[in-house]
């Protein structure tokens, strides 16, 4: 079986949920990757170097640059007539280019998948999280969107896999890129962050948000996170938001401050490998997931954990 | 300019799902059912730009079973102006549902065809990009922020990182994210009313989509339960046990 998976990558630099795709990919067969971008010579050469990848196909063009899924679907379907699967990382631009690339090719696509059972069949996890479902696809070609936290990430390199320029496709012009805003952050990336901490709406305010939870962040190189309450309130940019609508997350340690753990945040969270709750409310169901518990004023203890690690 | 928006009948955001014991899928029998909450930011959407003048008319559309005519009344209540429920029993996948949708879209011809992101039953996250490949239109997907300007919509997105703005020509698709708007309560004077708005009823063959699924679920099963910890009395002993666990030096 030939794969293609979908390479993210941003200024130049491959995104880590790539890593985990090609892992996922691996495991049902031959790995090739795709390319799409405005000067990506630098990119393809870096993605030959990921362990286990075979061909790497470079889509170049101007009509590229931002990866709009009305452009990069059709390079990845037509590339689709010579494999068998096509991969891409459950990030907001594999889930807005891969269901095209799908339908362009008339399969369902399976979507976040936890494992690979077999060359066919998959699991993956449906309302929020709270059931899992193995499922086996019919289709002859399998179009399939990866879930970061749930595959180890294929080593950067070692690998050592031929580069080839493929059609770029033209400009569908119905769509055109405006501008971006992307929020700035000395900090470690939340998905890929090995520690995060994350406040919810019992900080009262973004100043407080930011003053009590930054210093503790900082002392432990962790990165920060929300709740949907803190991001609808304000103290938070949305990007922050960890759960079933924001993202999901499986860093070794989970602390979870002022944030009482409704079931679209757990479906976030709930795989960490150590999760802290600190709450005012011992009742709170984050209790019921939590590792360790701390049931406390966080206006207090948030600092003094701050000073004390 | 006429807006179509799909709505899609699911378990309520606010109850636990239970799985099956016998793994075959979750129990429905007595949960409570609503609109998908991303679905009625849809229709919320629809509703403010006829609101600002950008819409004439708001069709909403269901694939479901006949319950799924109440999610259709809820969206007239809210706003819409007629509605159509393809009727059946089947549990139809996402692409089989972007088929219909799309011949539906031929049909209406509208402006702008609005979908929630996702459906939080399947998760999928799939239709509306479905949709609009499936008619060669462009997408405005995860959208915060939707603004219509002569033959064009810009769409705000919300992704990793940040915002991105697209200009769409219309026809273009847009599918809702949670931040595009807090959606109105139906009054009682406006259920009354939507109980007399047009609702057809159609069904998949009309449209000439196989609706035969191309995933087959093996089993559902629960995931793995985490067992609650133990609750510490002080910050000491916090960092004490998070030094044992090994997860900070």
């Amino acid at each position: 079986m030939k794969t293609l998976v979908l390479v993210e990558h941003a200024d130049g630099a491959i995104k880590d949920a790539t890593l985990a795709a090609v892992t996922a990919a691996a495991k049902l067969g031959e790995v090739h990757l795709l390319v799409a971008g405005k000067g990506v010579d630098s990119v393809a050469a870096a993605a030959a170097k990921i362990a286990g990848v075979g061909k790497v196909h470079v889509a170049d063009g101007a009509h590229l640059e931002h990866q709009l899924a009305e452009d990069v679907a059709p390079v990845a379907a037509a590339l689709m007539a010579d494999h068998d699967a096509f991969l891409a990382p459950a990030t907001t631009t594999g889930k807005n280019i891969a269901p095209r690339v799908a339908a362009a090719l008339d399969v369902m696509q399976i979507s976040d998948i936890l494992s690979v059972e077999g060359a066919d069949t998959f699991t993956r996890p449906i309302y929020a999280g709270n059931a899992i479902a193995t499922v086996k696809s019919k289709d002859a070609k399998k179009v399939i969107t990866v879930r970061g936290t749930a595959f180890e990430k294929a080593a950067r390199d070692g690998g050592s896999g031929s580069v080839e320029k493929v059609d770029a496709g033209s400009h569908d012009g119905k769509a055109e890129f405006v501008s971006a805003e992307i929020s700035k952050s000395e900090r470690p990336e939340l998905t890929s962050a090995k520690i995060i901490v994350s406040g919810g709406r019992a900080f009262g305010s973004s100043d407080q948000f930011h003053s009590l939870l930054d210093p503790l962040a900082d002392k432990l190189g962790a990165a920060v996170g929300a709740s949907r309450a803190a991001v609808d309130a304000g103290y938070a940019p949305n990007d922050y938001q960890v759960g079933q609508t924001g993202k999901i997350v499986a860093p070794e340690l989970y602390i979870a401050i002022g944030i009482s753990g409704a079931i679209q945040h757990l479906a976030g969270m709930k795989d960490a490998k150590t999760i802290v709750a600190i709450n005012k409310d011992e009742e709170a169901p984050i209790f019921q997931v939590a590792d360790v518990g701390l049931v406390g004023d966080l206006f207090k203890i948030v600092p003094e954990l701050t000073d004390k690690l | 300019m006429k807006v179509l928006v799909a709505v899609k009948r699911v378990i309520d955001f606010n109850v636990k799902p239970r799985v099956k014991m016998d793994g075959s899928g979750v129990d429905l029998a007595n949960v409570k059912m609503s609109m998908n909450p991303f679905d009625e930011i849809a229709v919320e959407e629809a509703i403010r730009l006829k609101e600002k003048g950008n819409a004439t008319e708001i069709v909403a559309v269901s694939v479901g079973p006949a319950k799924a005519q109440e999610t259709l009344r809820t969206a007239l209540a809210m706003g819409a102006d007629r509605a159509i429920l393809v009727q059946t029993d089947d549990e139809v996948e996402p692409l089989a549902v972007a088929k219909i949708l799309a011949k539906i879209a031929e049909e209406e011809q509208p402006g702008l065809f609005i979908l929630g992101k996702q459906a939080i039953d399947d998760d999928s996250n799939q239709v509306g990009q479905m949709l609009a490949a499936l008619l060669g239109w462009p997408q405005g997907t995860f959208a915060s922020k939707v603004e219509p300007q002569g033959d064009h919509v810009s769409v705000t997105r919300e992704v990793d990182g940040g915002l991105e703005t697209v200009k769409l020509a219309t026809p273009a698709v847009v599918t809702t994210d949670l931040r595009l708007n807090e959606p109105r309560y139906a009054s009682l004077p406006n259920i009354m009313k939507a109980k007399s708005k047009p609702l057809a009823t159609k069904a998949p063959g009309d449209f000439g989509v196989d609706t035969t699924p191309r995933l087959e679920v093996l089993k559902v099963t629960e995931p793995a339960k985490r067992q609650a910890g133990d609750k510490v009395g002080s910050v000491d002993e916090l960092v004490a046990k998070l030094k044992t666990l090994g997860v900070v030096a």
